[in-house]
């Protein structure tokens, strides 16, 4: 199924949690709205499940105004960040409740709830878990119930608030991976909400980078990791080296001194200078066009070095992190030229 | 707990812990830590001395003896003082009947008025989000700041002869004061924060997920309400049932107030023992408190039952 969200705004007193939100999601996609916590995203997530309503704009299920429909009418499957499953039922009776809720003439019989439900735990592999209770279960298993839960109403689409938010490192890499696989396998239009940009770009067939309650950009994880429209979206998705420049007269300058790059068609003033970690070339002399700095610190172990070095004519402006090949040799103190090899700019 | 602030007691007190939690996992791992090698000490070290021990229980069992026990003793031999035919003539009496019959109606009134008020101020004020909230909740808690005389005397002041409704009820023949309605009032008015004040802080700490939830699957409210909310609270609503129970069976001030004192018909319980005993017939006084007591303690066993019930962890 198809959503489209068009000029969606929300305020909450004097905070604005959503700002004109435009946004479709695709049929059958994996969505993830991924942004720091206040940017709008859960917000936005309640709006498309009927949890919360916009103060202005529209949203649509394959063209069919959803604003006009209750949470119970719109067949949303809604996974919540802390599951919510009911404390007081089975697991069993957790997955059966949207079942057993359903109006006498859609009701289907006991035996039918009991294939279905079984059916389900089986999907989500816990049918040895069908007579427990949910303060028995693991935080992993609890995530997996509250997904069959969901799942049970067949919902047009699936919702999921911060899924792997409260589980631990381990569990959460192997939730992720399972997560991707039952959407290949089931296919339902999916949106899921993290603040974790690796989860985001490692599950998600689109990612929409919200902030302040507006998108950054929305993108396959290729597209915004590589080509990040805005300076919010360089920083907050992958490493990002900043360094404060200055252009004056086509030329890019740290310092007052030009360091030898293409002002990418910029305006004069004042602007932020992005580069990857690994996309910094350290020069062992200190060459006339290039940015200058001090060799720092040194550490890690493995392929690549982490350089610790300070730009700026004192050596105490900036201080960067560069990534460096292990077979290169620094030493703390010597003075070195940077080029960066693939780099954005963004005026400030 | 002075003997705790020794590090090393610290350590053992730690050492003791595990072991002894690990006498669980002992079948599935290898010892860890053989209980043998933990170092025993002798008793003094750990625990307080015998005389601070002793005394502390002396003095507790000494007071509860003296202020609870004793009284709650000579209330029953003062009852069956006369022997038992005097007390069950004295309970058979009809005023005395009259008057068991008419607590144990107001308690049943009050019980279900709150059970009603309790469940809708509590879901009003933990899943609802709106002005005056606070105050909301400061006014819930007068009754228990507000002495009972008072709330008594708010009611004579409303529907009494000389108060705001008193022409129009005796227009149209209403009688509310000096009648069951009044005491009803009275008691539901004293007895009205107990069900809210559990449920509060057990509906606050479940938030509203699980009805949301429910809701996306499409049940409706009250389906919601029937399965999801109430189950979750019922322990609690229940343990509030129990107190605001015990408190309207034993409520005199408020009840004294607005009952008027007509034997057979509008004197409770309490009331009635204070007639009783005003009358000389501390025998009847006595057989009559004996009953009310008795209420009190049964009420008393239920409500540790239910204590250790949600202690249990509050799920099934």
């Amino acid at each position: 199924m198809k959503i489209s969200l068009v000029g969606v705004s929300k305020r909450f007193g004097n905070f604005t949690a959503l700002d004109h939100v435009d946004l479709e999601v695709r049929s059958g996609e994996l969505l993830a709205l991924l942004g720091p916590s206040g940017s709008g995203k859960t917000t936005l997530l309640r709006i498309v499940a009927g949890l919360d309503w916009p103060d202005a704009g529209e949203v649509q299920f394959d063209g069919e105004d959803a604003l006009a429909r209750s949470v119970g009418e719109r067949h949303v499957g809604f996974v919540f960040q802390h599951y919510a499953l009911f404390r007081h039922l089975t697991v069993f009776e957790n997955v059966a409740f949207g079942l057993r809720a359903r109006p006498r003439r859609h009701r289907p019989g006991e035996a039918e709830i009991r294939r279905r439900v079984a059916a389900l735990l089986d999907l989500v592999q816990l049918g040895w878990l069908a007579e427990r209770y949910p303060t028995q279960l693991s935080g992993g298993q609890r995530q997996r119930i509250a997904l069959a839960r969901a799942l049970a109403i067949e919902p047009r689409v699936l919702l999921l608030d911060e899924p792997f938010g409260s589980l631990d490192a381990k569990v959460r890499k192997d939730l992720r991976r399972w997560l991707r696989n039952l959407h290949a396998e089931i296919h339902v239009t999916s949106i899921f909400v993290t603040h974790d940009q690796e989860e985001a770009l490692e599950v998600a067939d689109r990612v929409v980078v919200m902030d302040k309650g507006r998108i950054e950009q929305a993108g396959t994880p290729q597209q915004v990791y590589d080509h990040p429209r805005t300076s919010f979206v360089h920083g907050f998705i992958g490493e990002a080296i900043v360094v404060p420049v200055a252009i004056e007269a086509g030329e890019v300058r740290f310092d007052g001194a030009p360091i030898g790059i293409d002002p990418q068609g910029h305006a004069s003033g004042p602007a932020s200078l992005f580069v990857r970690p690994f996309d910094m070339t350290i020069l062992p002399t200190s060459c006339e066009h290039a940015l200058k700095g001090v060799v720092r610190r040194i550490h890690g172990i493995g392929p690549a070095r982490r350089v610790e070095i300070a730009l700026g004519r004192d050596g105490a402006h900036t201080t960067v992190e560069v990534v460096a090949l292990r077979n290169q040799q620094w030493r703390i103190g010597q003075v070195v030229g940077l080029r960066p090899e693939q780099y954005r700019l963004f005026a400030e | 707990m002075t003997v705790l602030s020794r590090p090393e007691t610290v350590i053992e007190a730690m050492t003791e812990a595990m072991t002894e939690t690990m006498s669980e996992a002992d079948l599935l791992e290898p010892q860890l830590m053989p209980s043998a090698a933990v170092p025993r000490r002798a008793a003094g070290v750990r625990e307080d001395p015998a005389w601070v021990r002793g005394s502390v229980i002396a003095v507790t069992v000494v007071f509860l003896g003296g202020f609870i026990v004793l009284p709650l003793v000579h209330v029953l031999a003062q009852a069956f003082a006369h022997g038992i035919r005097v007390y069950f003539a004295a309970l058979s009496d009809p005023d005395s009947l009259a008057a068991i019959r008419l607590t144990l109606v107001v308690a049943a009134l009050s019980v279900a008025a709150n059970v009603v008020f309790g469940l809708a101020a509590a879901w009003a004020i933990t899943k609802f989000t709106f002005r005056g909230k606070n105050l909301l909740i400061t006014l819930i808690d007068l009754p228990f700041s507000v002495s009972p005389v008072i709330a008594g005397l708010v009611f004579v002041l409303l529907f009494g002869l000389q108060g705001y409704f008193g022409p129009w009820l005796a227009v149209h023949d209403i009688r509310i004061i000096f009648a069951l309605p009044g005491i009803a009032l009275a008691t539901i008015f004293v007895t009205f924060p107990f069900v809210v004040r559990e449920l509060i802080p057990l509906m606050q700490e479940q938030g509203t997920e699980e009805e949301e939830a429910a809701l996306s699957l499409g049940a409706s409210g009250l389906r919601t309400f029937v399965r999801v909310t109430l189950p979750n609270v019922r322990w609690a609503l229940l343990y509030g049932v129990l107190l605001c129970n015990a408190r309207a069976m034993g409520e005199f001030g408020a009840v004294s107030v607005v009952s008027g004192h007509i034997r057979g018909e509008t004197n409770t319980m309490p009331l009635q023992v204070e007639a009783l005993y005003d009358g000389y017939q501390s025998a009847a006084a006595f057989a009559v408190a004996s009953l009310l007591a008795l209420l009190a303690l049964l009420t008393l066993f239920i409500k540790i039952a239910l204590e250790a019930r949600i202690a249990k962890g509050r799920t099934p």
